[in-house]
């Protein structure tokens, strides 16, 4: 087993639509320790999803995997079929969707949903499974569980239908704990405890994360690294530090500059990132990002950044990097 | 729930009295009347007649006669059917077209349901346009035709099925087959399509990373939900369909309801026609109840008002 | 830094000119916009690319030439009885006409046979179809214009209004159809005679009372399956937020209607109409087959399926030709139908 519980490695991913191919995925490798929590940033379409769904192999209909490797907890993913895939899902790997809404099914009690998955994945005895969901309910912090496994998920608010889509998730202590946006749909009262939730779970059980999210607070506070997503490329990654105090690329900088930040001063304006996300039917052969780029410049246009390594996990694709190794190399 | 049972029968009522109000008075406003074919009939005799059955009274009279005989289930004998009741007429002829209908019913659901799930989850690949091509047929071939081809090709020409009544159980099968034709080409679109609609909901994404297979996500999660529709479908069809088609009752004469039901319009039996349309409406009514019912048996979120 | 075996081996590649600011124009040139479609033509282009709605729309033209065009240059006439060819099967002449053609005369051939009064079938089924397709078309406006009238006044007014006039749709809705449009047929037999004899109203006799019968029914009954899909969408509507935010920013009603419920809806309403023919063509062969339908000597397929089917067992074809063009003329409006709402219906853009 490698020292890693989550390796994907220069993943190629493409939605082939009636109007073409849509590249989701340009070569994404991202890497998660035990118990370590990464975010995954970027705005709607930037493929963040996508990874996380190749991931449990649930990639929608058009998609396909072209290239790369995904390794999960001593799984190759790629080779795996469906029915291999169905014992991981739900059992070593969970997800919680961005909408508590429409997750669960509208027809079943929430009892019955939560049981449906430990009858899946363990062989439980009939009590056992009531106690397990009973006790689920109980961490996740709801209230008379008896009275709420009777319920059906239209009798239960947005941020207790999420609670519960989190004990389904948990249900069978996953290593890894996907979060595809899960704060999203619900208030800002209840996103903040939702969230102290899932941390609080995460050391009670000591499972992964993996936090998708277009909201960089949510990250700044839970994530041990942070990789910052943008058309289907990831353009930085390092340690929660290294982004928030020493963003290394042009839109990740731009990404905080659009965020009011504790430290700043009164009268500092917010910076919105001007333009629109590419067209990934037919994306650039430069910088996805130089369209909407201050700094842009020619190269950026012509071809794409290579990668820059700052130290063990820190690195980015952009070409400012290149610019300022070339004059520091110049100086010396 | 009992409450809005009761009250659903109240407003059931209701209707069935409007449309039974509405049928008598434009079934006495039209020209003509029961005993005017009959040539033979001299005035005198047919003043007899009408005398006879009450119909030489005001309108409203007979109206309020008709109703309260009718609060009293007695809905009184055929004007043209010399010695039989409307009752008698009705509880003789129902059984058969129930049978037949029932079994179409049955038929068209038990082929529809799975053939229209199987079409959704196959989307896009050949068997699936097979099966909305065939469907899209089924739906544009009338009863009429579909009947007598059946009848010609399977009865005339090939000979193995008598076409005419319904003695022993081969008798069913071509009338049963071409009353089943449409619905089971209608329910095979509607499930279809609303199967496509749930399986794009998020729930059946939630079910799938749970670790379910496909067949269980299928039957347990999407099921459920996607039947919803053909279930609003089921109840007038089958209302509709027990109560006997007069066409696929003229190809293959079979004795049934709707033959009778169509006979007295033109023969203008007002009583019977009058016991067929409240024996109709009732069922009609009935059914809706059952409907709603059933939806919110099905779906929990339905709130019964 | 020199020691750092990564990315400097670019610099031989790289010239201190490529890390100059791009200008803008430059930065333009990379954003490839997609042409931004509007509602229509997005639709348009859409339908365009589905195989089997166009081949429908052709079959539809090709059928509507047959009916309506090639008649007039058709040397037969629909009611046109010719001596002797009684019951002639397709492609073959009476002895009459044989002798003339023995003669050196031409004879235009019957394409499809003759019927039993010894008419040519072929003009007759092109006539049947263009009752049929006019049956169709007319009483798809009918429904059409009383269906959203009627559905979307009940979703203005709501509130009471809205629950009587819906009581009433579930009436007729329980109405056994067959009653009424029998009872009809024969109460407006008589004043539809009557007026027929009135100047100015000759052209009912033309179109036969019947016909007019099936369309009074058609405005009196069929029509509520769009009211309440009309009134349906029009309730969601009014609930939707993109209404809500117009209403916020101070539109007008009148705009609001103009610019968000009836483009909303338009796309719905074509997609209904177009189902809407396939069903009147069926309901209105239906009559014809009960007898009910338009008045002898002009055909509509049902009335010539119907009478084919005395004769099926020496004359099959007679029945199946009209059938077969009836199950087509319906098939492919219904094919035509779910193209057009596969291209318009926004929620089945995936």
């Amino acid at each position: 087993m490698s020292e890693y519980l989550v390796n994907i490695e220069h993943e190629r991913l493409s939605f082939f639509t009636p109007a073409g191919e849509v590249k989701a995925l340009n070569d994404v490798s991202i890497r998660i320790r035990e118990g370590e929590v990464l975010g995954i940033v970027g705005e709607s379409g930037s493929g963040k999803s996508v990874t996380a769904y190749s991931l449990m192999g649930l990639t929608a209909y058009p998609g396909k995997l072209l290239g790369g490797t995904l390794d999960f907890n001593g799984h190759r993913i790629n080779d795996m079929t469906e029915k291999q895939m169905q014992k991981i899902r739900g059992n070593e790997v969970s997800i919680i969707f961005q909408d508590p809404m429409t997750s669960l099914n509208p027809v079943f009690t929430i009892g019955n949903q939560i049981r449906e998955v430990l009858k899946l994945h363990t062989d439980k005895s009939k009590s056992e499974i009531q106690d397990r969901a009973r006790e689920l309910l109980q961490l996740v912090g709801i209230n008379e569980p008896d009275r709420r496994l009777k319920q059906y998920p239209h009798e239960l608010s947005g941020g207790m239908r999420q609670r519960v889509m989190i004990a389904i998730a948990l249900a069978c202590e996953p290593k890894l704990l996907i979060a595809d946006e899960p704060t999203t749909a619900l208030d800002v009262t209840i996103q903040a405890q939702i969230l102290e939730l899932m941390m609080e779970l995460k050391d009670k059980l000591g499972m992964a994360i993996m936090m998708i999210t277009h909201d960089l607070g949510v990250v700044a506070s839970m994530c041990d690294h942070i990789a910052v997503m943008y058309a289907g490329n990831i353009v930085e990654y390092g340690e929660t530090d290294d982004i928030f105090y020493n963003p290394k690329h042009e839109y990740t900088k731009g990404l905080l500059r659009s965020i009011p930040r504790m430290d700043s001063k009164e009268h500092e304006r917010l910076v919105p990132i001007e333009g629109t996300p590419v067209d990934l039917l037919n994306p650039p052969k430069g910088c996805p990002f130089a369209s909407r780029c201050d700094q842009c410049m020619r190269i950026c246009l012509r071809e794409k950044a290579p990668v820059t390594h700052f130290g063990e996990t820190h690195y980015s694709t952009c070409w400012m990097n290149q610019k300022a190794e070339l004059e520091g190399g110049k100086r010396q | 729930m009992a409450k809005y049972i009761v009250k659903r029968i109240g407003l059931a009522i209701v209707t069935i009295w409007v449309v039974a109000t509405l049928t008598f008075f434009l079934m006495n406003f039209v020209p003509g009347g029961p005993f005017l074919s009959e040539k033979a009939v001299s005035p005198k005799a047919m003043a007899a007649l009408e005398e006879k059955y009450g119909l030489d009274k005001p309108l409203w009279e007979q109206y309020v006669t008709y109703m309260t005989d009718a609060l009293h289930g007695d809905f009184g004998a055929s004007l043209k059917q010399r010695g039989r009741t409307v009752m008698s007429i009705i509880t003789s002829k129902f059984p058969v077209s129930a049978r037949v209908g029932g079994l179409a019913v049955l038929a068209a659901f038990c082929i529809g349901v799975p053939l229209g799930c199987f079409s959704a989850m196959n989307r896009g690949k050949a068997l699936d346009s097979f099966i909305i091509v065939v469907a899209t047929f089924g739906i544009a071939v009338p009863s009429f035709v579909v009947g007598t081809v059946l009848m010609y090709v399977f009865s005339v020409r090939l000979g193995w099925v008598s076409s005419l009544g319904l003695k022993n159980w081969t008798n069913y099968i071509l009338p049963v087959t071409a009353l089943a034709f449409y619905p089971t080409a209608y329910i095979t679109r509607l499930m279809r399509s609303s199967m496509l609609d749930v399986l794009g909901q998020d729930y059946m994404r939630t079910a799938r990373a749970k670790g379910l297979n496909q067949i269980i996500s299928l039957f347990k999660h999407a099921l459920r939900n996607a039947i919803l529709p053909v279930v609003t479908y089921m109840g007038p069809l089958l209302a509709y369909t027990v109560t006997g088609s007069f066409i696929v009752e003229k190809i293959f004469t079979i004795p049934g309801l709707g033959g009778e039901f169509i006979g007295s319009i033109s023969n203008r039996d007002y009583t019977v026609i009058m016991g067929t349309t409240i024996f109709l409406a009732s069922l009609i009514v009935l059914m809706n109840v059952v409907v709603d019912i059933a939806y919110k048996l099905i779906d929990p979120r339905i709130k019964l008002k | 830094m020199k020691d750092n075996p990564n990315p400097l081996s670019f610099q031989s590649r790289l010239n201190p000119d490529d890390f100059f600011p791009a200008s803008s124009e430059e930065k333009e040139s990379l954003v490839i916009m997609r042409e931004s479609v509007g509602f229509w033509r997005d639709g348009m282009r859409r339908f365009r690319k589905n195989k089997i709605a166009m081949v429908s729309l052709v079959i539809v033209i090709l059928i509507m030439i047959f009916s309506f065009i090639v008649p007039i240059f058709y040397p037969y006439t629909y009611e046109q009885q010719v001596k002797g060819s009684n019951n002639l099967a397709p492609m073959t002449y009476s002895e009459e006409e044989q002798a003339r053609i023995d003669a050196g005369e031409s004879v235009f051939p019957h394409i499809l046979g003759t019927d039993k009064l010894g008419r040519d079938y072929a003009i007759r089924v092109m006539m049947g179809s263009r009752i049929s397709l006019i049956v169709g078309l007319v009483a798809a406006f009918i429904i059409l214009v009383i269906g959203s009238v009627f559905g979307s006044v009940a979703a203005f007014f709501g509130g009471w209004v809205d629950l009587i006039m819906m009581r009433l749709v579930d009436i007729i809705y329980t109405v056994p159809d067959v009653l009424l449009i029998v009872l009809l047929s024969f109460a407006l037999k008589a004043p539809l005679e009557t007026l027929s004899m009135q100047p100015g109203f000759g052209w009912i006799r033309t179109l036969g009372p019947n016909l007019i019968s099936i369309f009074i029914v058609f405005a009196l009954l069929y029509w509520v399956g769009m009211a309440r899909m009309v009134r349906g969408q029009i309730l969601a509507l009014k609930e939707s937020e993109y209404v809500t935010a117009a209403r916020a920013l101070g539109a007008s009603s009148a705009r609001i209607i103009r610019k968000h419920l009836l483009t909303n809806c338009i796309g719905t309403l074509i997609v209904m109409t177009t189902l809407q023919i396939p069903s009147s063509i069926f309901t209105e062969s239906f009559l014809s087959f009960l007898g009910l339908g338009v008045a002898v000597p002009m055909p509509s397929l049902g009335s010539l399926a119907s009478e084919a089917l005395n004769g099926i067992n020496t004359y099959p074809y007679l029945l199946f030709i009209p059938a077969g063009l009836i199950s087509l003329i319906i098939l492919s409006f219904n094919l035509l139908g779910d193209g057009l709402r596969d291209a318009f219906d926004p929620k089945m853009k995936n």
